[in-house]
């Protein structure tokens, strides 16, 4: 049996939990490959134009896994902290795929919504699991195991690591010596995992960043109970739960005042980041200290194109610190 | 207070009334215009939704003409326009004009806000004043609707289009001066005798086509250069799935997920899933034309809606297995009129040639 993983969306999120669990239970994980220009031009040839390129990107990694798994994985993911829900996409997610891709095999599509208590994730793998074996140890036995490594793994992106960081340092186990690389400045990227440590789909962004010695920080390596202390000082909050990590992120970075510039990466035609992103850019102006710039990423977005805008920016900011 | 609102359909007719009989004076923002279109897309995000960028600019116009109050609605999401009184404020705060935004949330849902709400518009004349008021008002909602579903019925028939168009202006007017239960009910029949009267072809049985999609798209005849007169034109009959009265019903007093059960179950086997907007709604209502024997169903959207989106990547199916044409149109800043027609043009052939082989077959 082969369970198959899309390399997007809530991969960045979810892989180090399902990865093991799978394992646990005996069966094969297989993950799509890392995206390129023939699986998201498969993805646009498949998804209803009108949607973002993650979606359709989404579509690209599902179509080049369809004829080699037996089984796909792609929850119906509604809330992964119990207040907020996610993208109505994600939501839709399975639905959108299942009409749009023919020949697709079966697909591993519960609900997991946190709102229900926080056993809930627990019993969502326990139900996916039911699918695959009959022995409730068994479950139990990868439940935990999983539990396990994705704790290990957050608590790796809290010390500053990226996912992709984490996930190699996960396989080859934790060496206590390995620190995340130091730069001159520190920069805030801020956008949704699936865009930013895509290195396709962001044209490398983060890899030219530390090229010219950027120290970057992610909404991801932000601790929960900062963010939630955050959440506080919003009127109204947005209502999805990656867009709430990016702002909450954003004012925390603010607040904090250890960054030098603040980035957001925006996909075209995302429809919370045009929320998103002006709520971000009124917090910074409002703020009038730290530098902000938008960098949005389409199927179209050329390396040269983006390299010469950050570079501009982090010539700015060295200059502004007088490193430069 | 010098209050404003955004305009939707017909329900600034409605909601001024209310407004004045709270004693209040109101500012009739200018009705939505090209100009209020650009000057919306300029301050607002590029990827927000049509509607988003018509309310920017309206409130713009409204703050511009004087209003120092715009009333509005909230939401609890996961669409985005739930979000877009809270950000309105803020662009509107960020470029300098203080103006204050009273935001009414659904009551179910956040209960005590919605009274602070809602107690800034009522403290003036008092609650049981509100009491008289909302009768009237409601009842206007219902005449409003009833009117409107008429028109939709006659216009494919009648003789002069043009003239069945002015006796209803004419009779909005009648509503909207009404000033008691029995008034309106008088405005009602008289209007709606008027609308029969009009003389009309009754020789042949106009194409019916169901209209779905995003409310404020559906209901603002500005943001879908008003589809329904332009279908009504061509003889087609109209049905749309949204009214004034029942969303208000389901979704401004509750939260939406009791009513409309029954549009919802017939989504499920589709998209078992609330998606926030309209999304499960359509996929649900195209599920239930189609079983009315509707000839095709009309989807609007404004662009980058996420519901919509969703709803229009499974509308393929839906389509396929219930064997009825879905037109999905999603409009944006840069919708021409002439766009819009051709594509109806086509679509209203090929609805006719089903329509015909149907005919011929039984």
């Amino acid at each position: 049996m082969r369970v198959g993983i899309p390399r997007t969306l809530s991969y960045f999120t979810l892989y180090p939990l399902v990865q093991p669990f799978f394992e646990g239970l005996g069966v094969d994980v297989v993950v799509s490959p890392e995206s390129n220009k023939d699986i998201l031009d498969e993805g646009i040839k498949e998804t209803v134009n009108d949607a973002c390129v993650p979606i359709k990107l989404l579509h690209g990694h599902v179509a080049a896994l369809k004829d080699k798994v037996d089984i796909l994985f792609m929850p119906r993911l509604v809330s992964l902290d119990g207040k907020n829900t996610l993208c109505p996409k994600f939501l839709g997610l399975p639905d959108m795929v299942r009409y749009s891709i023919k020949g697709l095999p079966e697909i591993i599509e519960n609900r997991l919504d946190l709102k229900k208590g926080k056993l809930e994730l627990y019993r969502f793998l326990f139900r996916i699991g039911r699918r695959f074996t009959d022995n409730k140890l068994l479950i139990l036995r990868a439940i935990w195991r999983a539990r396990y490594n994705f704790m290990h793994y957050r608590k790796l992106l809290l010390q500053g690591f990226t996912p992709i960081e984490a996930f190699s340092l996960l396989q080859k186990g934790h060496n206590a010596e390995v620190q995340p690389q130091k730069g001159q400045i520190k920069l805030a990227v801020l956008g949704y995992p699936y865009t930013l440590y895509d290195n396709y789909i962001s044209v490398g962004l983060l890899e030219i960043l530390k090229s010219y010695g950027v120290n970057v920080v992610t909404p991801e390596m932000v601790p929960k109970q900062e963010l939630q202390r955050m959440s506080k000082k919003f009127n109204k909050n947005l209502f999805w739960y990656y867009s709430n990590c990016v702002v909450w992120a954003c004012k925390y970075y603010l607040t904090d005042k250890s960054v030098d510039g603040i980035i957001h990466v925006t996909a075209f035609g995302c429809g919370p980041d045009s929320m998103t992103n002006k709520l971000i850019e009124l917090e910074t102006k409002a703020d009038r200290k730290i530098p902000f710039l938008t960098v949005t990423i389409d199927e179209h977005t050329g390396e040269a194109g983006v390299e010469t805008r950050v570079e501009a920016f982090v010539d700015l900011i060295k200059r502004k610190k007088g490193i430069l | 207070m010098k209050i404003s609102f955004p305009y939707m359909g017909t329900s600034h007719i409605v909601i001024s009334y209310l407004l004045e009989q709270l004693g209040h004076e109101v500012i009739y923002p200018p009705v939505p215009t090209k100009k209020t279109l650009s000057l919306g897309v300029q301050y607002s995000p590029e990827f927000a939704c049509l509607p988003f960028k018509i309310l920017m600019g309206t409130y713009l116009e409204a703050v511009e003409k004087g209003a120092d109050t715009i009333l509005t609605s909230g939401g609890c999401g996961p669409c985005r326009a739930g979000y877009y009184g809270e950000l309105h404020k803020r662009i509107l705060h960020d470029m300098g004009y203080n103006v204050d935004m009273i935001v009414l949330e659904p009551p179910l849902v956040s209960p005590l806000d919605f009274f602070r709400q809602s107690h800034k518009l009522i403290k003036k004349r008092g609650w049981i004043n509100l009491a008289r008021v909302f009768r009237i008002a409601w009842r206007k909602l219902q005449a409003l609707d009833d009117l409107e579903s008429t028109l939709h019925k006659l216009r494919p028939l009648a003789l002069s289009k043009k003239q069945i168009t002015q006796v209803y202006e004419d009779g909005l007017e009648l509503i909207r001066q009404a000033n008691s239960v029995k008034e309106v009910d008088e405005a009602r029949d008289e209007a709606l005798t008027n609308l029969q009267q009009v003389p009309a072809d009754h020789s042949f049985t106009p194409l019916r086509v169901g209209l779905i999609g995003e409310i404020y798209v559906v209901l603002e005849p500005f943001a879908n250069h008003d589809i329904e007169k332009i279908l009504g034109d061509m003889g087609v009959y109209v049905h749309r799935s949204i009214f004034l009265m029942n969303w208000t019903k389901n979704n401004a007093l509750t939260h939406g997920e009791e009513g409309e059960k029954d549009i919802r179950t017939a989504a499920i086997p589709y998209l078992n899933q609330l998606i926030g907007g309209h999304g499960q709604n359509s996929v649900g209502e195209v599920v239930r034309y189609a079983e009315k024997g509707f000839d095709g169903v009309i989807q609007l959207a404004p662009f980058t809606c996420i519901p919509e989106i969703v709803a229009k990547s499974i509308m393929p199916a839906v389509s396929r297995d219930k064997g009825i044409p879905v037109l999905t149109l999603f409009l944006d800043e840069q919708t021409g009129k002439a766009g819009i027609t051709t594509r109806l043009e086509a679509f209203l052939d090929l609805m006719k040639e089903k329509r015909r082989i149907k005919q011929e077959v039984s």
